[in-house]
């Protein structure tokens, strides 16, 4: 008895007020190239799903997550270069969906910076070795 | 009753340390007063008031006292007992009474215990730490007071977040206070080894277990949430780069920094700017954790229950102790005189160049973390995630394994290279015979995980060098402590390449009876049934999976909570010694034809990133251990001690 | 830079942060997401019609000359029903407004329409949320204000409230 209350409770288990229709096909099915699944897969982990809280498109069980691997997959089936699909996406949705920030203007700090911080920490700690006098 | 008797209680531990406090500052300003001798006694007072209001409030929660709000917003009158335990510290004021009380118990054993350091300097420490207990205190009773009544009582509780209900994650967050809070003692031994102007090889010595101990707490709290996260959150991660996640990691790196530092210092009586520095910048990154995961400033997975203005005020208390306590750095070290000078190459040297590694790392986490903040504030709203961090913490981890290739090996104050050029000879044959290899037989990993793989391989060796040529039972304990630390590393690192350069991913629809293949493996998806919990309702698949001959059944789930309503999945996973099988199962999508969405990866020794993890603690373990009874016996003479 | 000066980095740094913590705290998070589609043309799409009776959609019927209102809706979407008075305000200052409905089912879309009136030309289905997708939209409700060549002028997120109205007006004023 519980058995069955617990199926039909299942079965009516909210979907979380996003509507219900179709998981796009290439969504959740890998393309059959591997290599080319491969460069998609690493492209999804760089894609931000924008109605989560900080999870990639590749982690994410939202349907906007969904559409968006359908996006990338159909994409690169189709030849398009992972860059080119980045750039796609921040058209659409602006820096915010790319994990990974463009190397120009503030970017430019932030890649820079980890060899700035190097040579800064090894220049202050020349001190350490100074003979004394 | 017993609520507002841990009330009661937590009133007077605060009353406790602001004796304290008032007592260090009439010692700072003109010597010992009569508030003085009260100082010992206080802390110890305070701890043992703070420990009484925990249990109080751990009560409340173990009979489930819904006439008080914390417990009728946290729990469930159907909640598994040791959830109803852990759940004493799963919310906000819990949390931080558990914060307190563990910074008073602190307090309490430097007072009972600590007999290295002069009384003055010790006494200025527990002044100090019950200044930082203050904040906290008036943090709980005047805006987060945990004891406080709903009435009239609720019949059941709002329950405990599903995703909180899991052992492993339980116990997650006390492991990490223990780590900040053993940090807040360094910074309390440094502040005050500042203000008497005692730093050196006595306040170091003082200073070490509890920064080791800290240490030990951070790296298991570390490795236990990486390896929920792995299973619980169902996508077969460890580590996203969450600002979270950053927060916990930034401490830790600090305080291995500073912990090799305070070695240093301790023998050689070197680095004492150095070490006084780490210290504060630890509790500092401590305490910016602690504020980063409250406030809600920074989008993050892990959705804690956010509010700006218990974030304000964690904010005002973070930028008072750490402004106060740089003030005095800069106005006091510049008096301290240089330690004991050595060498480029040389022990010290290599530590030097391990802190530097270490404190760029920190740097690029630290404002790659914030600088979404910093962007918003000028109009960008940009993301900075794993690509960036992967790509620019990698290249500097991987130096920080080859400096400690040789630094372990080096001798104390100046060294000749020379003297170690075959091990350095066999090191590098290693790395340049696995690199090859790899290039050869799996050139698409990538960079990274090939070096990574090499690297780890090369310093799971090279750990195990300083016990060459020694009598292993007449060698300390902390040099075996620090050779499984360093060889826990290696394990780690190898785990972390090996997963991020092999791993396999199956994802397909499966109807009952269909099979996929993953690298090697055949999974055959037998059933789906329906199952009953505590609290929850799931469907779970019933997986055969085949590997050269061997069966082995696999149940992976995905639960629907009530209280909360909330979804779930639970990932099935199958340990082997060479890796790991991780199978996920979903709700059918609504395409209707009878099949469920599967997912499914094989992890080659993705289980050697937590072990690594474990080891490392476990060294550090050993040499704390070591450090403890060391003080019972004469030291064994021996060339890497002398001084 | 002397040793003395330099011990003063460290302070500088915790201002530093603690500046950026304050600034955090002080100006609230917009967590809303722009599009960044608008100033651009509207990207091409065909749309099924979303319930029997109502025409579908595609981007061609917007690049007609005149512009006009793109609302993202969907019947499941609360702020969608509180909106609908102001749609209808809209309809009557003689706007015209086309309609794209989110992962809907035609009976629900009909019984929306049905109970809330329906100030919409067209109705598009994006049962799959890809044109959502392809405008930069990331919920419901929004809406596009239309130029008439096709390209996207203005967006609104979120529901349209009463204040919003006047303004919304003024936006398709000037793209005459």
């Amino acid at each position: 008895m519980k058995l069955i209350a617990a199926s039909i409770l299942l079965l009516a288990a909210p979907v979380f007020a996003q509507g219900t229709g179709p998981t796009p096909e290439l969504a959740n099915r890998q393309l059959p190239d591997p290599a080319q699944e491969a460069t998609a897969t690493k492209l999804m982990h760089g894609l931000r799903c924008i109605q989560c809280q900080g999870q990639s498109i590749a982690d994410s069980d939202a349907p906007m997550a969904a559409t968006m691997r359908a996006e990338v997959r159909q994409q690169i089936s189709a030849g398009q270069a992972p860059e080119a699909i980045r750039q796609w996406m921040i058209e659409r949705y602006g820096e915010w969906v790319s994990f990974e920030p463009e190397m120009k203007g503030a970017g430019l700090i932030l890649w820079a910076m980890p060899l700035l911080v190097l040579l800064i920490a090894f220049w202050l700690a020349r001190g350490l070795f100074r003979r004394r006098t | 009753m017993m609520a507002e008797a841990g009330l009661a209680a937590l009133w007077l531990a605060a009353a406790m340390a602001l004796l304290q406090f008032a007592g260090g500052l009439t010692l700072m300003r003109g010597g010992a007063g009569q508030l003085t001798p009260l100082i010992k006694p206080a802390a110890i007072v305070q701890g043992a008031l703070c420990i009484f209001s925990f249990f109080a409030l751990m009560y409340l929660f173990t009979i489930t006292d819904l006439s008080v709000l914390l417990v009728a917003s946290n729990s469930h009158i159907d909640k598994p007992m040791i959830f109803k335990l852990a759940g004493t510290w799963g919310n906000h004021e819990g949390s931080m009474l558990l914060w307190v009380t563990i910074l008073s118990v602190s307090g309490a054993a430097i007072a009972l215990i600590e007999k290295r350091i002069d009384t003055r300097t010790l006494q200025v420490t527990l002044a100090v730490q019950a200044f930082i207990a203050l904040g906290f205190f008036a943090f709980l009773l005047f805006s987060s007071n945990p004891f406080e009544r709903l009435l009239p009582a609720p019949a059941q509780g709002a329950g405990l977040n599903p995703l909180l209900q899991d052992i492993g994650l339980a116990f997650h967050p006390p492991t990490l206070y223990f780590g900040y809070v053993g940090l807040s003692v360094a910074f309390s031994f440094a502040v005050a080894a500042m203000l008497t102007r005692q730093i050196g090889p006595a306040f170091a010595r003082a200073m070490r277990p509890w920064v080791l101990g800290a240490w030990i707490f951070l790296t298991l709290g570390i490795t236990a949430g990486s390896y929920w996260a792995y299973y619980e959150l169902g996508w077969g991660g460890w580590w996203f780069w969450d600002p979270v996640e950053n927060a916990s990691l930034m401490p830790w790196l600090a305080a291995t920094a500073l912990l090799h530092s305070v070695s240093v210092l301790a023998t050689r009586n070197a680095l004492r700017a150095w070490t006084v520095m780490l210290a504060l910048v630890a509790f500092a990154m401590s305490m910016a954790g602690t504020f980063l995961v409250r406030s809600g400033i920074l989008t993050s997975v892990h959705a804690f229950a956010v509010d700006p203005k218990r974030g304000s005020f964690i904010l005002a208390l973070m930028l008072i102790y750490t402004s106060l306590a740089f003030v005095i750095f800069a106005l006091r070290i510049g008096t301290v005189k240089q330690g004991e000078p050595f060498q480029l190459l040389s022990r010290e040297g290599g530590i030097v160049a391990n802190n530097i590694f270490l404190s760029v790392i920190l740097a690029v986490v630290l404002i790659g973390t914030l600088y979404p903040l910093a962007a918003e504030a000028m109009g960008d709203k940009i993301s900075v995630g794993p690509p960036y961090f992967n790509k620019t913490t990698a290249p500097i981890a991987l130096l920080l394994m080859l400096a400690l290739l040789l630094g372990p090996m080096l001798r104390w104050r100046r060294d000749d290279i020379k003297r170690h050029k075959y091990w350095l000879v066999g090191f590098f044959a290693i790395i340049l015979w696995s690199g090859v290899a790899l290039w050869k037989y799996a050139p698409n990993i990538g960079i990274f995980p090939m070096l990574g793989l090499a690297f780890a391989l090369a310093l799971a060796v090279a750990a195990w060098v300083p016990l060459k040529g020694r009598k292993l039972l007449r060698t300390p304990l902390p040099v075996f402590g620090m050779v499984i630390a360093h060889f826990g590393l290696a394990v780690s690192v190898f785990g972390m390449a090996s997963e991020s350069g092999f791993s396999k991913e199956t994802l397909t629809a499966l109807a009952p009876g269909e099979s996929a293949k993953v690298a090697g493996w055949q999974v055959k998806l037998v059933d789906v049934n329906p199952v009953v919990g505590d609290n929850w309702v799931a469907i779970e698949g019933e997986m055969r999976a085949r590997t050269g001959g061997k069966s082995f059944v696999l149940r992976p789930q995905s639960r629907q909570f009530f209280q909360p309503e909330m979804q779930t999945s639970e990932a099935a996973l199958l340990t082997r010694w060479n890796g790991q099988l991780y199978a996920v199962i979903a709700q059918p999508d609504e395409n209707g034809d009878g099949r469920w969405q599967v997912r499914l990866w094989w992890k080659p020794f993705v289980s050697f990133i937590w072990l690594g993890g474990v080891l490392v603690a476990l060294g550090g373990l050993i040499a704390l251990l070591g450090r403890m009874f060391r003080r019972a016996k004469k030291p064994a003479k021996n060339r890497w001690s002398e001084a | 830079m002397n040793r003395s000066m330099l011990l003063w980095i460290p302070l500088a740094v915790v201002a530093f942060i603690g500046g950026w913590f304050i600034y955090g705290l002080a100006v609230p998070k917009d967590d809303m997401l722009h599009s960044a589609m608008v100033g651009k043309v509207l990207p091409v799409f065909t749309l099924p019609p979303a319930t029997a009776g109502i025409e579908g959609l595609s981007n061609l019927n917007m690049a007609d000359g005149k512009p006009r209102l793109l609302n993202i809706f969907a019947s499941w979407c609360i702020p969608c029903k509180a909106e609908a008075p102001q749609l209808e305000a809209l309809k009557e200052a003689g706007v015209e407004i086309d309609a794209i409905a989110i992962r809907d089912k035609p009976e629900d879309v009909a019984a929306f329409l049905q109970e809330f009136g329906n100030p919409f030309r067209r109705i598009g289905s994006d049962s799959e949320m890809a044109v959502q997708l392809k405008l930069g939209s990331s919920g419901v409700p929004e809406t596009y204000v239309i130029g008439g060549d096709g390209t996207i002028l203005y967006q609104h997120i979120g529901d349209i409230r009463a204040e919003h109205v006047p303004m919304l007006l003024d936006k398709l004023r000037s793209a005459q």
